[in-house]
């Protein structure tokens, strides 16, 4: 039956495939494509909106007639906003570069030197790896109060690694893995030190794996939210998603606009270093969940 | 390969030369000194939280005053705990249902990435927009989308003349579920569906050609070309889908806050609102080192679970 209806297409078919193909293609991913993106469009069109048009339910909510930056301008004004943005920015920054610094040495030595026990430790970082935050926090408060740093931003610098550590050296291993070992070789017999090979052989050549581990780091600490929440209490210390979450919501009367802008201006700058590295970000991701 | 390194490294590390020249080229010494930051940072944050969480979860701790050993007493007080038990009913529930819609549509999503489009570079890119930015600030837009007097939602299903009155999405327990759900999908689908376009960008088109010379259908050529191939990264995405599922916390702890009547409160909400507000730490780890031996099972059923064909591709059973 099957191969009949192959051999014998309908006489129309190359309409027919092409309507079918939009029904079956174009029309469900345009659906899709609706959906993933609505909130962010509701967020942005929130953000423009004057209180009295937020609180109507006359005219088309979906478009906003009087635009208004009052919410944005209160936010950067008359709320800590900035503030926590800074906190965030140093923190990503501060621990995504110190996990990757330490990321690089440790798969070097389990991909590369292959000390006695590598393999091991290899597993163990992918063990890591699977340690959900959530079933982290309550012990990790304590020794954070233990240390003497707890509300500062020491103590999110120090407690990011936990995951991004395990994360970027397993994405590392993979990149190291597929330069040739006889690079090293020629220059171990050259006279290169380890050292050497370090940084002018295996370092250059996995820059694309670096980018990938660094933005991929870099937006995993943006997002972070548990550890940010148990961590830190004072305002002037908090991350964005914990701040809008926490601060914003005060009081009976929820001030959607603010809290829409606080959560668009908090987005964007991951959708902005995203958008360039889309193909690097991809790779980070399918290559963390590979092998 | 390894031999070969290893060889050329004894040629260099001869015994001359100084103790920092040796040491350069002792691959054990070497590698310890390599591994030290990331050890120490791991151990430090890592694993001696983890034993201490286990560790507290058999006292009484609570913040700001040190515990005493007190044995199953949290554990027994939980199981008789209405709360939790309904906080591990809740936790079963979203992680299964989520993780069965979220695989069904990013399969589907991927599938549909996968056929010759235009302009597939800038869908995918498009598609993965809600699983990086921030799922804190995401789900506070789900909040406001699930309103219980501005809904955009209730909006439209009033126009369409759908329903006489606005939905309560977030105050009536089943619809609070379900709603949470939604917005954990949301976010889940674009890793699964980009996960699984890789995979399905791995199987070379040849096995299709062959498949459709011997007259297979589409749905025969996605039963017996397309699954079997894609059933080892299936098993990885959905271990780790499952994963991030079971263990949610920033999207209830936005929406809902594990209300209406505890009806969305996960394990880790509550082990969050029982030690930090609540301050009971000991409580609190204890639920969290609940969640580990279902979290457990559960890698193992979707990772075994799907493995199991592995004898298709070659390997043993």
């Amino acid at each position: 039956m099957a191969q009949e209806s192959k051999l014998n297409p309908s006489g129309m078919g190359f309409l027919e495939t092409r309507t079918r193909r939009a029904f079956t293609v174009y029309l469900p991913l345009a659906v899709f494509v609706f959906v993933l993106l609505f909130p962010f469009y509701w967020m942005a069109i929130t953000s423009f909106k004057p209180d009295n048009e937020l609180l109507s339910r006359e005219g088309n909510p979906f478009w906003v007639r009087n635009p208004t930056f009052e919410h944005i301008h209160k936010l950067l004004f008359e709320t800590s906003y900035p503030q926590w943005m800074w906190n965030t920015l140093l923190v990503s920054v501060v621990s995504t570069f110190a996990s990757l610094a330490a990321s690089v040495f440790a798969a070097y030595a389990i991909e590369r030197l292959r000390f006695s026990g590598a393999r091991h430790v290899g597993l163990a970082i992918f063990l890591a790896y699977l340690v959900p935050p959530s079933i982290l926090f309550i012990p990790l408060a304590s020794v954070v109060f233990q240390l003497g740093i707890f509300d500062t931003r020491l103590a999110l610098i120090l407690t990011y690694p936990t995951f991004l550590i395990p994360f970027c050296t397993w994405l590392l291993m993979g990149y190291f893995r597929s330069i040739p070992f006889e690079l090293e070789e020629c220059a171990l017999i050259d006279g290169a030190t380890r050292w050497q090979i370090l940084v002018k052989i295996i370092l250059p050549l996995a820059v694309p794996g670096l980018i990938s581990a660094g933005i991929f780091a870099f937006t995993l600490s943006w997002n972070e939210f548990i550890y940010a929440l148990t961590f830190v209490s004072s305002s002037e210390i908090k991350t964005i998603p914990v701040g809008v979450v926490t601060e914003l919501v005060e009081g009976d009367v929820y001030h959607w606009g603010s809290l829409m802008a606080g959560a668009l201006l908090g987005s964007l700058p991951v959708a902005f270093i995203y958008s360039f590295f889309v193909e690097y970000y991809v790779s980070g991701m399918t290559g963390s969940v590979k092998e | 390969m390894p031999s070969a390194i290893t060889r050329s490294d004894a040629a260099v590390s001869e015994p001359k030369g100084s103790l920092l020249e040796r040491l350069q080229n002792s691959r054990n010494a070497l590698g310890l000194l390599f591994m030290v930051p990331a050890a120490v940072l791991l151990l430090v944050f890592l694993t001696y939280p983890l034993g201490l969480g286990v560790w507290l979860g058999f006292t009484d701790t609570k913040i700001g005053r040190g515990g005493h050993w007190i044995g199953l007493e949290n554990y027994e007080f939980l199981w008789g705990d209405d709360v939790t038990r309904l906080a591990l009913f809740n936790t079963l529930f979203y992680t299964v249902v989520a993780s069965i819609l979220k695989f069904v549509l990013g399969l589907w999503l991927a599938l549909l990435l996968n056929r010759n489009l235009r302009m597939q570079t800038f869908f995918r890119a498009v598609i993965l927009l809600p699983y990086i930015v921030p799922t804190a600030l995401s789900a506070i837009a789900f909040w406001w989308i699930y309103d219980a007097q501005f809904s955009i939602i209730s909006w439209t299903l009033m126009k369409l003349g759908w329903i006489d009155q606005y939905i309560d999405f977030l105050g009536v327990p089943w619809h609070a579920r379900l709603s949470v759900i939604a917005a954990n999908v949301w976010r889940g689908v674009p890793f699964v569906a980009i996960t699984l376009l890789a995979g399905l960008q791995t199987i070379s088109p040849s096995f299709y050609e062959a498949s459709a010379i011997d007259g297979a259908t589409r749905w025969q050529q996605f039963r017996y070309v397309t699954l079997p191939l894609l059933t080892p990264i299936i098993a990885v995405v959905m271990t780790f889908s499952v994963l991030f599922t079971f263990t949610d916390f920033q999207l209830i702890y936005v929406i809902t806050r594990g209300g209406p009547l505890n009806a969305t409160h996960l394990m880790a909400t509550l082990s969050f609102q029982r030690a930090i507000p609540g301050g009971a730490l000991g409580e609190g780890a204890a639920i969290s080192i609940a969640m580990v031996p279902f979290l457990l099972a559960a890698i193992m059923f979707s990772y075994f679970g799907l493995q199991r064909r592995a004898w298709q591709q070659g390997g043993r059973d």
